[in-house]
């Protein structure tokens, strides 16, 4: 018996000894994919001399991969003896968490992409910028003449210290409400609704027929975040909510309390299952049916598109009409990159006519260049160009922006424990003290 | 023993002393890579971890200065860690027990030598060689409040029992620890068929010549002859408990107001969304601390064993 006991210990040891080295490996195992990303562009033949360019972003979904395939066709007829190494990583929690976080890790180990997406903004200023990890595109800008046609205040948003760090490809609106045409019909209403009043009429309406008036992923803290933000425009107005960032509005103005009540009495509305949903399944919410409106970024147009989805229509979100929530992808140079002459030359073609008008298009985005060819962009992109032009812009917040990241984690924090415990005093009290964590206010 | 070793040494004592130093050099030249590995890419970076979360690294630029336990002060009243130590108990509980309770089961059923045994073994453990990320998959179709396990009770008529799973926003933590269960449990089971199959055939017949029924064989002499391998599937799933990441990332996400976060996806969030490396040093710090806890009684227990 005694010897028994014994026994049984010492090989429980081996195989806790095994499993523990299992885990360990695949412990070890499991960043690796990052840098063979899935659909890693492979040519028949390799390169002769160009060398390679590898090109790291979160667009793997249907519409974002054809929009990015189409510059690297442009870069493919210009420069024909680079090999473009396609490393997308999909995103994660709706705004490249995995991505970035592998951005991160390779970022610090000291072996950079050679050029990656990152939203203009705080999310390349503060992430990058600051540390010191990328190079000045002044130079860039001034032969490129780029200084002439992006908009001055996008070049501020990719300015540090008065000098620019990357290369916007597009602006994306946030502030978008996309519904369900046939619901709206069936309802009996001619428009959309554009107020936050209008719209609780209608979701009171699609109640009686079942129908969830909000389409919310509640998996992720992030979207109902993003939601939040576009009802601080419509409650503050865009003068009020860009003082936020700068300490000229309190996170407890009462404003603010005010959107957190809407925020509240919307997720009422949302569709049943919305707890279960994540971000990235968000648009079947909409094709589907199950709901009848969404407050999502204009994205959400291309990724219809490609699902083949006919029946919705858009409107600025409730109440914040004549404002265009901005945010914009770019590209940058980080420093110590291997292949510095390929990257300068694909930073030229993103910032070109030729480029943003191939891409675009097809990303269901607006140029960043105010010269575009109308021709090739249909009639949202157009609305969406007029708008641009005409309507106040303002930083989304959830999509980098407005602030630095890690306001960015404790908003979304803040938002999604609100939802639960609808302790809108509490949730004040927390922001207040974010912003002044993140250094938004004093 | 001791008498006839001095009688050999004393008969050639030179040879002997070469052997204990040639065993000794032997024994050095092959441990000291490993030894150097350890300290290095372990406990170095232990310490460093424990050293960052007690430093001011709070953005993408990296700042070693020392500012105390601020952080850890910070963390400790954070509402998304309360959660994370709420979740962390329940998920502790039903992963837990849920585990030992179905390893043991199979396992005994598995040993009263029924036929095709060698199938069944292979089905039970089979989960295990599949990955987190793959059973979360499968379990978050399953547990779609529309779809899967809630439209057969539909179908069935059982509508009753449908049920919102993982995204309850009080208890759907224990939810992902079936589907994590499902996949560990067999390999419990391995366990303790390995330690069913070393008890001898006399012990049962010795209990059952006694008068000894089933139950009383299981609960007086077989579950306390179990005794060190619960031990082993306490420490392991415990482990299993803190550091679990995968499965819930791809399962139910943090779930609102952070209901299904755990320890990990809280650390991962803090280091590359928030770019809060001082943070992330807290709770990885704390998770250490907490492995700590249950592998050293462990390793403790095993060595008086041995000693024994």
């Amino acid at each position: 018996m005694k010897t028994n006991r014994k026994f049984t210990r010492r090989q429980s040891l081996k195989l806790f000894g095994f499993g523990a080295t299992g885990i360990a490996l695949s412990a070890c195992a499991a960043p690796r994919p990052a840098t063979q990303a899935p659909g890693a562009e492979q040519p028949a033949q390799p390169a002769a001399d160009g060398g390679k360019l590898e090109i790291f972003s979160w667009w793997t979904s249907g519409g974002e991969v054809e929009a990015l395939e189409a510059l690297y066709k442009l870069y493919r007829e210009k420069y024909p003896n680079v090999e473009i190494i396609n490393a997308a990583l999909a995103g994660g929690a709706g705004q490249g968490g995995n991505m970035k976080a592998v951005l991160e890790t390779r970022m610090i180990g000291g072996d950079p992409p050679d050029s990656f997406q990152v939203h203009l903004g705080q999310e390349l200023i503060g992430s990058h910028v600051k540390a010191g990890r990328m190079e000045d595109l002044s130079d860039l800008y001034a032969s490129e003449g780029w200084n002439n046609v992006f908009p001055k205040g996008l070049i501020e948003l990719a300015s540090y210290e008065g000098k620019p760090y990357s290369v916007p490809v597009n602006i994306h609106r946030s502030n978008v409400m996309w519904y369900n045409t046939n619901h709206l019909a069936e309802a009996g209403l001619d428009k959309p609704p554009a107020t936050w009043d209008e719209w609780f009429d209608y979701a009171e309406k699609l109640k009686a027929k079942g129908i969830g008036a909000l389409a919310v992923a509640g998996a992720d803290p992030n979207f109902s975040a993003h939601v939040f933000e576009n009802i601080l425009v419509a409650t503050l107005g865009p003068e009020k909510y860009t003082g936020l960032f700068n300490g000229a509005t309190a996170w407890d103005d009462p404003g603010v309390k005010e959107a957190m009540d809407i925020l509240l009495r919307s997720h009422e509305y949302a569709q049943a299952d919305y707890l279960s949903v994540a971000w990235g399944d968000i648009n079947e919410v909409m094709t589907s049916g199950k709901a009848s409106t969404m407050i999502m970024g204009d994205w959400t147009h291309g990724l219809f598109k490609s699902a083949g989805f006919k029946d919705y229509g858009w409107a600025p979100a409730p109440g914040t009409n004549g404002v265009f929530v901005a945010l914009s992808d770019s590209f940058g140079l980080p420093k110590n990159v291997k292949h510095r002459e390929n990257v300068i030359n694909w930073l030229k073609l993103c910032g070109s006519r030729e480029g943003q008008d191939a891409f675009n298009p097809i990303k269901g985005s607006i140029p960043a260049r105010t010269d575009p060819d109308l021709s090739k962009y249909d009639d949202y992109l157009k609305q969406t160009i007029e708008a641009f032009k005409t309507n106040t812009i303002v930083g989304s917040i959830q999509h980098g922006a407005a602030a630095p990241q890690g306001f960015v984690n404790d908003y979304d924090t803040i938002v999604s424990t609100l939802l639960a415990s609808k302790d809108t005093a509490a949730a004040m009290k927390e922001l207040v003290a974010a912003a002044k964590t993140a250094g938004l206010s004093k | 023993m001791a008498v006839s070793q001095t009688h050999l040494s004393a008969l050639s004592p030179t040879v002997h002393k070469r052997r204990i130093n040639r065993d000794l050099v032997i024994a050095i030249v092959a441990l000291t890579p490993s030894i150097i590995a350890v300290a290095i890419f372990i406990y170095t970076f232990i310490a460093w971890t424990f050293y960052v979360s007690l430093a001011n690294w709070n953005t993408s630029v990296v700042d070693y200065t020392f500012t105390g336990l601020g952080h850890w002060e910070r963390m400790f009243n954070s509402f998304r860690f309360q959660m994370d130590l709420r979740n962390l108990a329940l998920y502790a509980l039903g992963f837990m027990s849920q585990c030992i309770v179905i390893g043991f089961l199979l396992a005994s059923l598995l040993d009263q030598h029924i036929k095709g045994e060698a199938v069944f073994r292979t089905i039970f453990i089979f989960p295990f060689a599949v990955s987190a990320v793959v059973t979360g998959v499968a379990w978050r179709w399953l547990m779609r409040p529309d779809t899967g396990i809630n439209l057969l009770f539909e179908q069935l008529g059982l509508g009753f029992l449908k049920s919102n799973w993982f995204s309850d926003p009080t208890f759907g933590i224990l939810f992902v620890t079936i589907a994590s269960s499902w996949q560990f449990s067999g390999y419990i089971m391995a366990l303790y068929l390995a330690a069913l199959r070393g008890i001898p055939a006399e012990v049962r017949e010795a209990a059952q010549i006694d008068g000894c029924n089933t139950w009383n064989l299981y609960r007086h002499i077989i579950i306390p002859m179990l005794a060190p391998v619960t031990f082993t599937a306490i420490v392991l799933t415990g482990m299993g408990a803190i550091r679990v990441f995968d499965i819930v990332m791809v399962m139910s996400g943090t779930g609102q107001a952070f209901s299904t976060d755990m320890l990990a996806t809280h650390m991962f969030e803090q280091m590359f969304t928030a770019n809060r490396f001082s943070a992330a040093a807290v709770i990885g710090s704390f998770m250490i601390i907490l492995s700590a806890l249950l592998v050293v009684p462990y390793l403790l227990s095993v060595r008086k064993e041995q000693e024994q």
